[in-house]
């Protein structure tokens, strides 16, 4: 019955689906690491056939890339701090928790002044102040419309590495542990800020995230699209065989136009 | 200035010069293509001989190449207005002369203007369209780059366009500055994951005719858009795309490494060569200024691989195998492939490897000057030179002293 309802409320449009993908494509930024350590495989699109003399009828591809390209799950196992938590791989991982509720904090406007700009626990308490505590079992999605940024804007490498918002460690901290989220979600390439590697423990939101066998969502869009709490997101990695990661489509329901 | 094709006159097919030519003959070829001047000489009796014999004339001894003056007298010079080959009678009016060489044979060689009956003449070894060594002759001092018969047979850069498959590479930006010194019209500089940062890029950007295209040589998608976009403009490509990352076949990230670097050097070579190569190649005789030259710029470690360079050794290697091909593809057009092959160069990846390593100036330099000389081979750097001169002599020993370590 309630499977009915949500049917045809998606039908009439009380209920409507939002895209949160971006296309996996060859030329989108994936994370650089110093030259020195493996890197992660771009995404390569290589064609087989297109109705031609290698295959006349059918059009294929042959597709490769890393774990962590595009709009990509971070699962636990991901980060030293979760290699051993059980079910920390995206083929082990719960199915329950690929469709959960999400909240949206708004930092567009704070991002589109300072590149580094950091989520920081005061902000989520302001935050709760107007929307309501943060539940547990939730995604907490940074909204930065980084998303909106191309090319080069969007890596904003510069000498002294990535230069993009993000979560500080308290903010990472306080959201696993006090409020026990299910994940956290970003516009940019990773989790956490370009500069997290400075941060104490370096990278929080991987740190504490994976610690504690939780998730990550990265290279999402359309996040102005959502309401600040309401919205339900699908994030369904590829079934990867101990995989610690992987691209995926995300979508969220949100609530239609008339609906109360 | 650079004349604008009647896009209603068809591109003039290319057509070669006689190219058949004795199995002993390719000894030529070889120091043709390396920019050697060597003649046919006997090794009992010490003659010099011409055209290649398959035995010594004057004694029936051993021939081999020897080093040979490449002083010479015209004896007689010829215009050949209305040559009965159809690559010269489209060439004509082809000057052609017999000439005695100062180390003794005559000779009929491919004359310049500015030689006549009488005159002391510079002896120079060429490939000819058809990649057969030949034979050249000017006065000395004389300025061979004016003579469409000289030009025939090298790969001038004036007034040609020319595409740098990786701005990233050492090279590229010298590389670049040379290629506009010697009169290129354009300079196409290929620019991977543009996302990132370019140091170079004031620099390159201030190069006259240049210009930063996308292209990243691992990705299908990239090279066939670029190709689509100039492959019919592009006269001489220059493939830098490279990715020297250190290591042996039992490092902790030898399959993604050599991988990776397989990807770029090996299969980027192969997708340039499918992207760029038939148009190229149908271009070789598209006016005066057609498709003339393809570099590729190979470590001198494609021939021998220290295990700390293993898989980009190996991918170096595969791009030399890959080459092969592309010059007989090529070839079909009449576009030379050059392959310079350069020892360690001079920046982090190499940063534990001795002096003297190869500037990225040295390397261009060594790049411009083999396609105004027409090679088909150049070897860059004191290291590079040296190790091919110890895999000539012993190829084992190398390959020993790499395992210990030694250079």
């Amino acid at each position: 019955m309630i499977l009915d309802a949500l049917t045809a409320a998606m039908a009439t449009g009380k209920v409507r689906v939002v895209d949160l993908t971006q296309t996996l494509t060859e030329d989108f930024p994936t994370i650089v690491l110093p030259p020195e350590f493996a890197q992660s495989a771009p995404v390569r699109i290589e064609r087989l056939s297109h109705y031609d003399a290698a295959g006349p009828a059918w059009y294929w591809n042959n597709l490769s890339f890393g774990e962590h390209t595009g709009t990509h799950f971070d699962a636990p196992a991901h980060w030293f701090t979760g290699r051993d938590r059980a079910r920390g791989t995206v083929d082990t991982l719960p199915p329950e928790h690929m469709i959960a509720p999400a909240v949206v904090i708004d930092c567009s406007a704070a991002c589109a002044t300072d590149d580094d700009h950091l989520l920081t626990r005061p902000a989520l308490e302001a935050w709760e102040a107007t929307h309501g505590r943060i539940p547990a079992g939730v995604w907490v999605l940074m909204r930065s419309d980084w998303s909106q940024r191309k090319g080069a804007a969007y890596a904003n490498l510069r000498a002294d590495g990535a230069h993009t918002p993000g979560p500080d460690a308290e903010a990472m901290r306080w959201l696993v542990h006090d409020r026990g989220i299910l994940g956290f979600g970003s516009e940019t390439i990773g989790t956490d800020a370009g500069q997290g590697g400075d941060f104490a423990p370096p990278y929080p939101a991987h740190h504490y995230l994976h610690g504690a066998g939780r998730y990550g969502l990265q290279c999402l869009t359309n996040l102005h699209l959502l309401p600040p709490t309401g919205a339900v997101l699908f994030a369904a990695p590829l079934k990867v065989h101990e995989g610690s990661g992987s691209p995926l489509r995300v979508v969220a329901l949100i609530p239609g136009k008339d609906t109360p | 200035m650079r004349a604008k094709k009647n896009p209603l006159h068809p591109v003039r097919r290319p057509l070669l010069p006689p190219g058949q030519r004795s199995r002993a003959a390719h000894l030529l070829t070889a120091a043709a293509g390396e920019g050697r001047f060597a003649l046919p000489c006997c090794t009992a009796c010490g003659r010099f001989a011409w055209p290649m014999p398959e035995a010594c004339p004057a004694c029936l001894g051993d021939i081999a190449l020897a080093t040979a003056s490449q002083g010479a007298r015209v004896l007689s010079a010829t215009t050949a207005e209305v040559p009965a080959d159809a690559y010269f009678r489209e060439r004509a009016p082809w000057r052609v002369g017999l000439v005695q060489m100062d180390c003794g044979p005559q000779a009929l060689v491919h004359l310049s203007p500015g030689a006549d009956t009488g005159d002391s003449v510079w002896l120079s070894l060429k490939l000819d369209r058809a990649g057969s060594a030949v034979l050249h002759a000017g006065r000395e001092g004389e300025d061979m780059t004016t003579d469409p018969q000289w030009r025939d047979m090298v790969a001038d850069p004036r007034d040609r366009r020319v595409l740098i498959t990786d701005a990233r590479h050492i090279a590229a930006l010298p590389l670049a500055r040379a290629l506009a010194k010697a009169g290129a019209a354009a300079i196409y500089a290929g620019l991977p994951d543009q996302w990132k940062p370019l140091d170079t890029r004031a620099a390159l950007e201030s190069v006259p005719g240049l210009s930063l295209v996308p292209l990243d040589v691992t990705s299908d998608r990239s090279v066939a858009d670029l190709a689509a976009q100039i492959g019919g403009k592009v006269e001489i490509l220059v493939n830098t795309a490279d990715l020297p990352r250190p290591g042996g076949l039992m490092g902790p990230s030898a399959t993604a490494d050599a991988r990776a670097a397989m990807d770029t050097v090996a299969f980027g070579l192969l997708r340039l060569a499918r992207g760029f190569g038939p148009a190229m190649a149908g271009r070789g005789a598209d006016g005066t200024l057609g498709a003339v030259a393809w570099v590729n710029v190979l470590s001198v470690f494609a021939h021998a691989a220290p295990p700390a360079l293993a898989g980009y050794s190996a991918a170096h290697a595969a791009a030399l195998a890959f080459s092969h091909a592309l010059r007989a593809d090529l070839g079909q057009g009449g576009v030379r492939l050059l392959t310079v092959f350069a020892g360690p160069t001079d920046d982090p990846w190499f940063q534990t490897f001795p002096q003297p390593k190869v500037t990225g100036k040295a390397l261009a330099d060594g790049i411009v000057a083999a396609l105004l000389n027409g090679q088909e081979q150049a070897v860059v750097g004191d290291l590079a030179r040296d190790l091919m001169e110890r895999l000539r002599e012993n190829p084992k020993a190398v390959e020993r002293e790499f395992a210990q370590g030694r250079m």
